[in-house]
């Protein structure tokens, strides 16, 4: 585990001095997940998403769409099968090791926000940071990025749903993850916003140089990804094709 | 680039390490956003804490003291000898100061002379001035300069400080003080070489002593110290050996073992009675952590997501109960001692029990209290929130992400084995012996079975409520009924937490009430059937120098008015020297029926089962348990340096005595000792006899102004209410830890409600009207109150069976009957019942105030 991570920090060195990394951001291989009950929610799903790619994943209720962003993010274990994130297979770690992988690695945009009342919009922006070690200036930066700037001192209670969303991505990408994980990011927003959330969030993506993987109902938000997957009980299959 | 990077490494060393400062970040928000839970957390605590370390300075401080001035008694002395029965003859007191291996011995002759005008008697030590001042050199008199053998004229005494302010005298003043039934009057030559605070002390010459107070020829004790190199233990042996009947010989340590024998049941009980407190104060900070743990629940997860370890999270929710239970126990510390002070300063060192009279003590800072103290209050605050800490930890993120699954984190509470095991436990300890003399299995007994009560309560909760549910399935009920009835049902784990502020309040609620109830009604009971005359007379209220002789008997008993005087002689035999006295009554007893005179309990011997040679004795409880007489055995006791064969009659009842009593008849006790005064008579009148008219002929005879008279009526008043002045501070604790517990009632109460802010805006949406919302509290409210007092009900009369059958008389050596006080247990039930769902509407209707649409939105 501990020579996996290290890997990692030299590929992210690597990164940082510009060189391409052919590693992909995330592999799955013969996925499977079922439930006590004998559900059977994932058969044998392969997936493999390129470093910087974002692909939005779209599917019925029910298909384990939120299940599979579970499995990856380590909140979650398959009963066979592997997901390597960034090279380092997660089936590996126990939960310690897991989540100091996901500290590093993995950022969150949940459709509930998610976004903690009692602490400011920087201090939210700013918790992968601590959790990381890292001091937490760049979070008003991050802020700032997504249009929230000078409102580091304001409490969650005081923002609209828009703009609660706008600070989750902040929080997600503050840490320079390689991977985002956004499920169903603008389930809970009216049309106009979820446009402008959507938009930012690419930007956003591209900008930090991280990939990822949204999950959501809307055709409208997957269209703002470059690719979009469609999981079924077959497992994923590409809608659309966008360079 | 520089300065940026500079700018950074400072901000960073401002910040300091990143994780402690979301550890401060998480802790603040939380305060911020709910101060008040954390102050009620914090001042649970700290109550808690002030009353056991109050309760613990006080007792600390009049022990203490109470031993100074005991010890201040003993000075230098190596050993003690003392007479079996009080007082012993003189003539033993050359032997031992020529005795090998005796450096000095010093006879002293200690009263406790009758004050007239006084409830309280004078200490009077008569000592040898030349043998004292090797010895007891604080207890020399100070006489003044132009009387300089004031230390050995017979009409001198000398006073403490204390006592010549409490008997408002100076040094050339005379003092009046009683023996028999005359008044001995000396004259006051100035105070002692040294005394402690507040104590009440008279010294004078030995032989005059004994000649002032009729006891030539008698001593109380002999100090000795012994020569260097003498072996103590050795020596000790040889001259008990020597007088195995009439003297005791006794170290300093036997008498400090006196002392804690004494008071140390009454010490130990309110110390418990406080921790009861503390125990209330912990549950109160395990339901508001439970609380707010599972309102963040969510919160949580997201933390866990992000990438906080599990251990991480595990230390962020002990730290913050650790710091409410550290705040909490400081601030009860500084309480405490604000209390110990106070109290000593209005109420004396003895807290109404009677046990230290005459110290002065003062509350001194007691470091290795304080740190345990510290100690249990924030160990208490962090054992309340590591239940809720470690669900917390163990909880999915996945899972609890959602909202809605907060019953799941209180399902591990729904298993009934823990609870079933405590209260097994629990009543397995009830059938083991007393520990040191202390009830401490008992007192573990009532703990574990408070633990298992409370942990119970999700299942007890669980089934209840579901029966309810299907009861009322079948039945057309109201929408508020069903709604009420479903959320019991099916979320009993929270209900369970508001449940047990209830039951553990309501449970010791009855739990004392039956207890102090049932002995208050055992001992007016009890006197009822030892004051079976008309009238008392008492040639003294204190000490033990007023006594009636013969002729002044017969003066009473044929007075005009009175058909029967049955007489009564008052001493004490030291049976243990580590133990305090027994005393010895002797009353005209019937051996045929002594239940006539005596508050038998249990089955007699029968007069004719006694054998020729030996006597009756009729011995109280304690007797049986701490010297382990039993009915029919026969025992050797001492009686005027001679000892004598008794045989055990019966065994009765005597709350006025924990150390021991003995009865016998008074004619066995004049043949044996030939000491035929007496100092308590009980008057049986002629029919038509008025009382007044009686006592007016008795004032009249010419000894009459030394006597003091009490009719029954009189005796049981003063009783019971010494009895519930010595309770006060029982009262005191138990009120402040049902304070506590309503505290907990209205803050669990108060939580939940709020919490359900979405649930309410729901119903709102869906159509149900704000009336119907609180209507529903209150229902709510009303139901989980009823179930906490009906098991709390339970809970506290098993709680009461154990305190009335096993810790009392295994601290006190008495037993008593059980009695239920219906009316004051139905009042403070109905009582507890309005609290409780006045609480959930005020509650409530903060709740139902809350913007509906800021409510139902998934977030928080």
């Amino acid at each position: 585990m501990h020579a996996n991570l290290e890997t990692s920090h030299t590929v992210d060195a690597a990164i940082d001095n510009g060189i391409d990394n052919a590693i992909p951001a995330l592999q799955c291989h013969g996925l499977r997940k079922s439930y006590g009950h004998g559900r059977v929610v994932l058969a044998h799903l392969d997936f493999t998403l390129a470093a910087g790619e974002y692909v939005a994943i779209m599917g019925d209720s029910g298909v384990g769409k939120s299940t599979l962003l579970n499995l990856i993010a380590g909140l979650d274990s398959a009963n066979s099968g592997s997901i390597l994130i960034d090279g380092v297979n997660m089936s590996s770690l126990d939960d310690d090791a897991a989540t100091l992988l996901r500290r590093q690695k993995l950022g969150f945009i949940f459709q509930a926000f998610h976004v903690l009342p009692h602490l400011t919009l920087q201090q939210n922006v700013a918790l992968p940071l601590l959790l990381n070690g890292s001091p937490p200036e760049r979070a008003s930066e991050l802020l700032a990025a997504v249009g929230l700037a000078g409102r580091g001192n304001d409490f969650p209670r005081q923002l609209s749903g828009g703009e609660m969303q706008r600070v989750a991505i902040a929080r997600a990408l503050v840490h320079r993850p390689k991977l985002i994980l956004a499920d169903e990011p603008t389930g809970n927003l009216d049309p106009d916003t979820a446009h402008e959330v959507l938009a930012l969030l690419r930007h956003e993506i591209k900008a930090n140089g991280a990939s990822a993987i949204m999950v959501t109902h809307s055709a409208a938000a997957a269209a703002s990804a470059d690719r979009i997957l469609i999981m079924s009980a077959d497992g994923l299959q590409p809608l659309v094709q966008k360079s | 680039m520089t300065s940026a990077s500079t700018d950074t490494g400072t901000r960073a060393a401002k910040i300091g390490n990143p994780v402690r400062t979301l550890s401060r970040w998480l802790l603040l928000g939380e305060w911020r956003a709910h101060p008040v839970r954390a102050l009620v957390a914090i001042v649970a605590i700290a109550l808690g804490v002030a009353l056991g370390y109050a309760v613990d300075l006080i007792n600390g401080a009049a022990f203490n003291e109470f031993s100074a001035a005991t010890r201040s008694l003993s000075g230098q002395s190596d050993l003690q000898l003392r007479g079996v029965q009080g007082l012993f003859d003189d003539a033993v007191y050359p032997q031992l100061a020529k005795r090998k291996g005796v450096a000095v011995a010093s006879p002293v002759l200690e009263l406790n002379v009758t004050v007239p005008g006084q409830t309280s008697a004078l200490k009077v030590l008569g000592i040898d001035t030349f043998r004292a001042a090797h010895i007891t050199p604080d207890l020399i008199g100070v006489p003044d300069q132009e009387k300089p053998f004031d230390t050995l004229a017979d009409d001198a005494i000398f006073l403490s400080p204390a006592a010549q302010q409490w008997l408002q005298v100076q040094p050339g003043q005379m003092l009046a003080l009683r023996n028999g039934t005359a008044i001995v009057k000396l004259r006051v030559a100035g105070g002692l070489v040294r005394a402690r605070t507040g104590q009440r002390l008279a010294v004078m010459d030995i032989g005059a002593a004994q000649w002032r107070f009729g006891r030539i020829g008698q001593l109380s004790r002999i100090d000795l110290k012994l020569q260097p190199g003498v072996n103590r233990e050795q020596f000790r042996y040889t001259l008990q050996a020597e007088f195995p009947m009439r003297l005791q010989v006794s170290e300093s340590q036997d008498q400090e073992s006196r002392n804690d024998n004494m008071s140390r049941a009454y010490r130990i009980n309110l110390n418990v009675l406080a921790l009861v407190a503390l125990f209330t104060g912990a549950f109160l900070v395990f339901s508001t952590q439970a609380l707010s743990v599972i309102r963040r629940r969510s919160q949580f997860a997201l933390l866990r997501v992000l990438g906080l370890r599990r251990n991480q999270l595990l230390r962020q929710v002990l730290l913050e109960g650790g710091l409410l239970g550290c705040v909490g126990a400081l601030l009860g510390l500084a309480l405490g001692y604000l209390l110990a002070g106070l109290a000593l300063h209005f109420l004396g060192g003895d807290l109404g029990g009677g046990y230290f009279r005459g110290v002065q003590a003062s509350v001194q800072f007691d470091l290795p209290a304080a740190m345990i103290f510290f100690g249990l209050g924030s160990g208490i605050a962090l054992l309340g929130s590591l239940a809720p800490a470690l669900e917390a930890a163990r909880a999915q993120p996945a899972a609890a992400l959602k909202s809605g699954s907060e019953e799941t984190a209180l399902a591990r509470l729904a298993t009934p084995w823990p609870a079933l095991a405590c209260l097994l436990l629990g009543a397995l300890l009830t059938q083991m012996p007393p520990l040191f003399d202390l009830p401490v299995f008992g007192y573990m007994a009532v703990a574990l079975l408070l633990i298992g009560g409370i942990t119970l309560m999700p299942r007890v909760a669980s089934l209840v409520f579901s029966a309810l549910q299907r009861f009322s399935m079948g039945r057309r009920n109201g929408v508020i009924a069903t709604l009420v009835l479903a959320r019991l049902a099916n979320a009993p784990g929270q209900a369970s937490i508001a449940l047990g502020g209830v039951l553990s309040s309501f449970s010791l609620i009855v739990a004392m009430a039956i207890m102090v109830t049932s002995f208050r009604i055992s001992v007016d009971d009890w006197m009822q059937q030892i004051l079976s005359a008309d009238l008392y007379v008492r040639s003294a209220s204190n000490g033990e120098t007023g006594a009636m002789r013969p002729a002044e008997q017969h003066l009473l008993a044929t007075a005009p008015g009175v058909a029967r005087a049955d007489f009564l002689r008052t001493s004490t035999l030291t049976l243990d020297p580590a133990r305090p006295p027994v005393v010895l009554i002797a009353r005209a007893i019937d051996a045929a029926d002594p239940a006539r005179t005596l508050p038998i309990i249990g089955p007699q011997l029968p007069a004719s089962a006694i054998a020729t040679d030996s006597l009756p004795i009729w011995v109280s409880e304690a007797m049986v348990d701490l010297y382990g007489y039993r009915l029919g055995q026969q025992v050797t006791l001492p009686l005027a340096a001679h000892s004598y064969q008794f045989t055990v009659a019966g065994i009765w009842r005597d709350y006025a005595r924990q150390s021991g009593a003995i009865q016998l008849r008074l004619a066995d006790y004049q043949r044996l000792s030939g000491d035929t005064e007496v100092t308590d008579a009980a008057l049986s009148l002629q029919r038509d006899a008025d009382p007044g008219t009686v006592i007016a002929a008795l004032r009249a005879l010419p000894f009459g102004a030394t006597l003091e008279f009490s009719q029954p009526g009189e005796i049981r008043a003063l009783t019971l209410t010494i009895f519930d002045r010595s309770f006060a501070v029982t009262y005191l604790l138990e009120i402040v830890a049902i304070v506590i517990g309503l505290f907990g009632v209205a803050a669990t109460f108060s939580a939940q409600t709020l919490a359900r802010a979405r649930e309410f805006g729901m119903l709102r949406h869906v159509g149900v009207t704000r009336r119907q919302i609180l209507s529903m509290l209150a229902l709510e409210g009303g139901l989980l109150t009823a179930l906490g007092m009906l098991v709390g009900f339970l809970l506290g009369w098993t709680i009461s069976l154990i305190l009335v059958f096993i810790v009392n008389p295994q601290s006190f050596h008495w037993t008593m009957e059980l009695h239920m006080p219906w009316p004051g247990l139905a009042l403070v039930a109905l009582l507890l019942l309005f609290s409780a769902g006045a609480t959930a509407l005020l509650a409530g209707s903060r709740a139902v105030s809350v913007d509906v649409l800021h409510s139902v939105r998934e977030d928080w």
